[in-house]
């Protein structure tokens, strides 16, 4: 097949373009985070006059960096098992169950999608109080209250998504396994989730990483001892000045991880997507 | 259930298989009631109440104000309404912007990697990166770039001689700003999205319009196109509501003064409700947001179902 030249030519173009447009940020990021303070402080240079890894040691210290690390990690992990599990019942149920309601669920599931997480999130912090102060259960603060208000947007994503998954599996697979005997959950357990494997890590993993990003609830509903990356890498910014050397190495340190996650899942999640917009 | 099925147990799930869907959904139900309903219920009997600090421990007894909230809202000649109103049209622009934006470089992209050549693999893994990393680092990247009168924006531009010291960050800057910051991290899941579309797009139907003699243009315009109609009408919507509701991309990138020219509505709320502690004026304007956001929804859905039809 045979392309006209102009279309080679704007390939070229565009493509280097475009990865200039990502790459740039990235080459910022990484020459920054190896910076001492004077020069990040001083006029931008493309090429570091000096290079050093001291921005990785003193990050730890700067601010609490190794704590909220940890509550990222417990707040994202939390919230990604948590809706996958409540959601593989339910995604179950709307793919292989015809019964009432269950268009009025899945309706309610994606349109709550789009609800602005502001419209939670005043709600939520009154009503965390109320019930921190009728039973003492502190909601607010902790990391099981973040870990439930990230529901919000993590659990319709996973029946959504899920639900595409489980009904690109064949139903006759499941269908044999209950003939077999099994019961319904067997069969579940058993026979889909195996078989739509990829697509539950997917879903797992763009959970973790949504909540992993997450700043408008992580800004209000933590206090010092929760508090997630989202708002802890702000507090390397003083009055006086910002260390923005270490804010560079913080960022390269925490984004390491979803991003390798996230490069090894988007296939799945990409197919999730499509099949979630062609029904 | 996972000891081996006697005939008790077959009968068991036989009796309850009406109720085993509903069985199957409870957890999600509960939470859903609990993260979803339970707050918006709560939300619109807030934006009822006269709900400021002196009342927020007791919210419960705070003094009922009726519409009073959603009239100082929508009143266009008061500073709050003005303010709402300003931010409402930003918003708006910014939303606008910002997809079509996303939106054409996805596609672009997603055209131009359509056939298989070396080094495919990486641009495909390369463009996804600003998407995968969490969003704060994002924004924190382009606040270091954006900032200073002699940051890296500044420094190209100046070494371009197109001048540079300008604040990225304050005035009516404050929204260019945004828009590339918010291109830069959303435009890779367009790209996802598109990429993933076309792949479902069967690869004779391109062969056979070349071997007709269908240039590029052509085939984007009468296959690509048309063929990507169901993943661009969820894409775009989409995109659309993230955008809108976007709140990372302000705060991270302003901090506490945000520009007028850059207060997106979620900000102006969340400013409105714990800056100044007026809750119920700040679950009032979150209503009227979620109302607006329902009728553009339920009218796009509308207008472009009904063009599918007729197709």
């Amino acid at each position: 097949m045979s392309e006209p030249r102009w279309f080679r030519v704007l390939r070229v173009v565009g493509l280097t373009g475009l990865a200039l447009f990502v790459l740039v940020p990235l080459y910022v990021m990484v020459t920054s985070s190896i910076k001492p303070l004077a020069a990040v402080q001083d006029r931008f240079e493309w090429f570091p006059d000096e290079i050093t890894l001291q921005p990785f040691v003193d990050m730890w210290s700067t601010v609490s960096l190794a704590t909220y690390f940890r509550n990222s990690v417990v707040v994202a992990t939390g919230a990604a098992v948590l809706s996958v599990a409540i959601a593989v019942f339910a995604a179950y149920a709307i793919s292989r169950y015809r019964f009432r309601g269950r268009d009025t669920f899945r309706i309610v599931v994606l349109s709550t999608q789009m609800f602005p997480g502001i419209l939670f999130l005043l709600p939520l912090y009154l009503l965390y109080a109320t019930i921190g102060q009728v039973t003492g259960i502190a909601l607010h603060g902790s990391q099981i209250g973040l870990i439930i208000t990230y529901l919000t947007f993590s659990l319709p994503f996973s029946i959504w998504m899920l639900v595409g998954y489980f009904d690109s599996i064949p139903r006759d697979l499941d269908e044999a396994a209950l003939i077999d005997g099994a019961g319904p959950v067997r069969a579940l357990v058993r026979v889909v989730l195996p078989a739509a494997r990829p697509g539950i890590a997917a879903v797992a993993i763009y959970s973790f990483m949504t909540a992993w990003g997450e700043t408008l609830f992580a800004s209000i509903m933590t206090d010092s001892g929760s508090r997630t990356l989202a708002v802890g890498l702000r507090e390397y910014s003083t009055q006086t000045s910002v260390y923005w050397n270490e804010v560079m190495a913080a960022s390269l340190v925490v984004s390491i991880p979803v991003v390798i996650g996230f490069l090894f899942m988007q296939r799945y999640l990409a197919q999730g997507l499509t099949a979630g917009a062609v029904k | 259930m996972s000891t081996t099925p006697t005939s008790a147990g077959r009968r068991r799930w036989t009796v309850n298989s009406r109720k085993l869907p509903y069985l199957l959904l409870a957890p999600a139900l509960f939470f859903e009631l609990l993260v979803h309903l339970v707050p918006m219920l709560g939300g619109l009997w807030m934006s009822l109440l006269e709900l400021t600090q002196f009342h927020l421990r007791t919210w419960l007894q705070a003094p009922f104000a009726g519409l009073d909230n959603y009239r100082f809202a929508i009143d266009f000649n008061g500073a709050v309404g003005a303010e709402l109103l300003r931010s409402f049209l930003v918003t708006c622009a910014f939303a606008v912007l910002t997809v079509a934006l996303s939106w054409a470089l996805g596609m672009f992209a997603a055209v131009l990697l359509q056939r298989t050549f070396p080094g495919r693999a990486l641009l495909r893994a390369l463009f996804l990166v600003p998407y995968a990393l969490p969003v704060y680092t994002a924004v924190l990247i382009w606040k270091f770039m954006l900032d200073r009168s002699d940051g890296m924006v500044n420094t190209v531009l100046d070494d371009l001689g197109v001048g540079g010291g300008t604040f990225w960050l304050l005035g009516d800057n404050a929204f260019l700003s945004l828009v590339v910051t918010a291109v830069w991290r959303l435009w890779p899941f367009a790209f996802l999205a598109l990429m993933a579309g076309m792949q479902s797009i069967p690869a004779d139907v391109h062969e056979s319009a070349t071997v007709d003699g269908a240039g590029p243009w052509q085939q984007f315009r009468s296959i690509t196109l048309p063929m990507l109609r169901p993943v661009n009408q969820v894409l775009v919507l989409v995109l659309f509501l993230w955008t809108f509701n976007d709140f990372n991309v302000p705060y991270l990138l302003f901090d506490q003064s945000v520009p007028g020219a850059a207060n997106l509505l979620s900000i102006h709320i969340y400013n409105s409700s714990f800056l100044t502690w007026n809750f119920g004026l700040g679950s009032a304007m979150s209503a009227l947001l979620l109302l607006f956001l329902l009728l553009v929804t339920a009218g796009y859905l509308a207008f472009t179902s009904r063009k599918v039809k007729d197709v």
